[in-house]
């Protein structure tokens, strides 16, 4: 019991900063670290009662079955396959849109212009709009071009990649600036043009952190249900979305729906469900880690 | 058999000698200026560096040697405001009138930095990349590759690792790489702004050793902070310092002396030059 005792003493002492040994300072740390623990806790809680609940529904049919007005006959496997449709769609919208708009403002916009300022600002502030305003301004484009059937694959994907458009732009520069000045300089001083430079020295270079960059703005878009709700995403489906034309739900919003209805056999697969969204969530962070790992340049 | 007449071929020798010694320069700065927006940089600067010769670059910080070397290629094009006045002639070409194509004066004019900068692909890749942007025809790629890395003395150390990323060699190797990257593309005239800087003594000693080698192919200008390799390596050497403006305080560099590299070592015209190269300042 002593022993435990000088340990927790020692260590507490060992982590104030500098060896600060006030009572103020030791009062401090043991907040922080209480705050720390009860996020921790927090989300544990969250987890393992998300798991409990579920757990009856964990199964194949849950991959297999259509949503039905029986909870024991239904699964998610339009929503997940919607999710990987519209999230599939959001990617191809994005990446290639969101890279080209960085690279024109890192490597070749006059920083000193007006406007090019104001594009930057307004970038980082569009970073930070509620995800619903996305979705109602899809939804005033859409009115504006006379569409009205909103439950198509590629208007949800049009609406998230207008919400990851801005967090992929400012990932992909803060990767291009992350390559070295002395890199350019080099592949322009050997007679490269500031295109080639870019293409064949600059982006490679910054591929790895696009990649991470990229990939945690799509699990972000993966778990947004709010836009696509404004967006009619909410249907009860009984197909597998096919196509880009094609009706779908997503994941989300499938949890949303099932969370609602009375019957407790619902709630469980809403459980499920939210299980197998997390599972897919903590994937996609680990596969743009190891990419960040393995590929991370240090210059 | 006529016997030899010594003093005619003694005066032969000599105008063979003077013919031989006189050589237009590859490159000519006539009272150039380069301001950074209206920041006078380098002020009225006149020199020229000769074919198969190493011209040197010495003076203290701040005196814009380096401003003048990065002007040679058009480096100074990527700083915003950067500006020059007055002539740099190339072959007795203006590189800086409005037809030139600074991509074009920059093939051949390339240079090495004071960091190694060896990009981030294979040791192959850095060789082969500067003959794949200009487009270069080249019946075999390894050729000119092995071709570059042997002049740049590097060819022995890397011949088995060449699909291996130039990050793993040595400082020194790595500068090498970079010569030979410069060397690749076939260029006439090779900037060294620094290039030991960063460099222990013994991959100096090498870099020194090449640059004799590369003398009798190529035209070298390299700046150094370090006055023994100037005196080791150059054939000529200018001498800049900063001079403050009486009003603003603003410091422009200015070139105070150019000559062989024997004679401003040994006797100095300028008197600043005297002080700087026995240490009194700088």
């Amino acid at each position: 019991m002593r022993t435990v005792q000088g340990t927790i003493e020692r260590t507490i002492r060992g982590r104030a900063k500098g060896g600060e040994t006030s009572a103020s300072s030791i009062a401090f740390l043991v907040v922080l670290w209480l705050s720390i623990v009860f996020a921790l806790v927090f989300l544990a809680v969250l987890i393992v009662t998300t798991i409990i609940d579920g757990w009856n529904r964990l199964d194949s049919r849950l991959f297999t079955e259509y949503p039905a007005s029986n909870p024991e006959d239904a699964g998610a496997r339009p929503a997940i396959l919607g999710s990987l449709w519209v999230i599939g769609t959001t990617a191809f919208m994005t990446i290639p849109l969101g890279v080209a708009a960085a690279i024109h403002l890192e490597e070749f916009a006059d920083r000193n212009n007006w406007f090019n300022r104001f594009i930057e600002v307004n970038v980082q502030n569009l970073a930070a709009i509620p995800a619903v305003i996305y979705g109602m301004l899809t939804l005033a484009a859409l009115g504006l071009f006379g569409v009205t059937n909103k439950n198509m694959v590629w208007v949800g994907a049009l609406a998230l990649s207008m919400l990851i458009l801005p967090v992929v732009i400012i990932a992909t520069r803060e990767s291009l600036r992350a390559v070295p000045e002395e890199i350019r300089q080099g592949s322009l001083a050997v007679g490269a043009t500031p295109l080639q430079t870019v293409l064949r020295n600059t982006l490679p270079g910054a591929v790895p952190g696009i990649a991470t960059g990229s990939i945690l703005a799509l699990s972000r878009a993966l778990g947004e249900a709010a836009p696509l709700l404004l967006l009619g995403g909410l249907v009860f489906l009984s197909f597998d979305p096919n196509g880009l034309m094609s009706g779908y739900t997503t994941m989300p919003i499938q949890i949303f729906n099932w969370t609602g209805r009375p019957q407790e056999g619902f709630h469980e697969l809403a459980a499920a469900a939210s299980v197998l969204l997390l599972v897919m969530l903590l994937a996609m962070n680990a596969l743009a880690i190891a990419i960040r790992n393995r590929y991370q340049q240090r210059w | 058999m006529n016997p030899i007449d010594t003093t005619e071929a003694a005066a032969r020798a000599d105008t063979f000698e003077a013919a031989r010694e006189y050589r237009p320069p590859v490159l000519d700065c006539d009272s150039v200026s380069i301001f950074y927006d209206d920041f006078l940089a380098v002020h009225d600067v006149n020199f020229g560096c000769g074919d198969n010769e190493i011209t040197a670059l010495i003076g203290p910080s701040g005196c814009g040697k380096s401003t003048v070397l990065r002007s040679f290629n058009r480096m100074n094009d990527l700083i915003e405001g950067a500006r020059v006045e007055g002539t740099i002639s190339y072959h007795g070409e203006d590189i800086y009138h409005s037809d030139v194509d600074a991509i074009e004066v920059r093939r051949r004019i390339g240079m090495v930095f004071q960091k190694p900068n060896p990009f981030p692909k294979s040791i192959y890749d850095n060789i082969a990349y500067g003959p794949r942007v200009n487009g270069f025809k080249v019946d075999s790629m390894d050729d000119l590759v092995e071709e570059a890395l042997t002049k740049a003395a590097l060819w022995d150390e890397v011949k088995d690792k060449l699909k291996q990323s130039a990050f793993g060699l040595s400082g020194g190797q790595q500068q090498r790489l970079c010569i030979a990257r410069t060397i690749a593309v076939r260029p006439e005239v090779i900037l060294m702004d620094e290039p030991c800087s960063a460099l222990d003594p013994i991959a100096t000693l090498r870099i020194e050793d090449l640059m004799h080698e590369l003398r009798s192919d190529y035209t070298i200008v390299i700046v150094t902070h370090n006055m023994q390799q100037a005196a080791r390596v150059a054939d000529k050497t200018a001498f800049f310092t900063a001079e403050a403006h009486e009003v603003t305080g603003d410091r422009t560099g200015v070139l105070v002396e150019f000559g062989d590299t024997a004679q401003i070592f040994e006797s100095p015209v300028d008197k600043r030059t005297e002080d700087y190269i026995s240490g009194r300042f700088g």
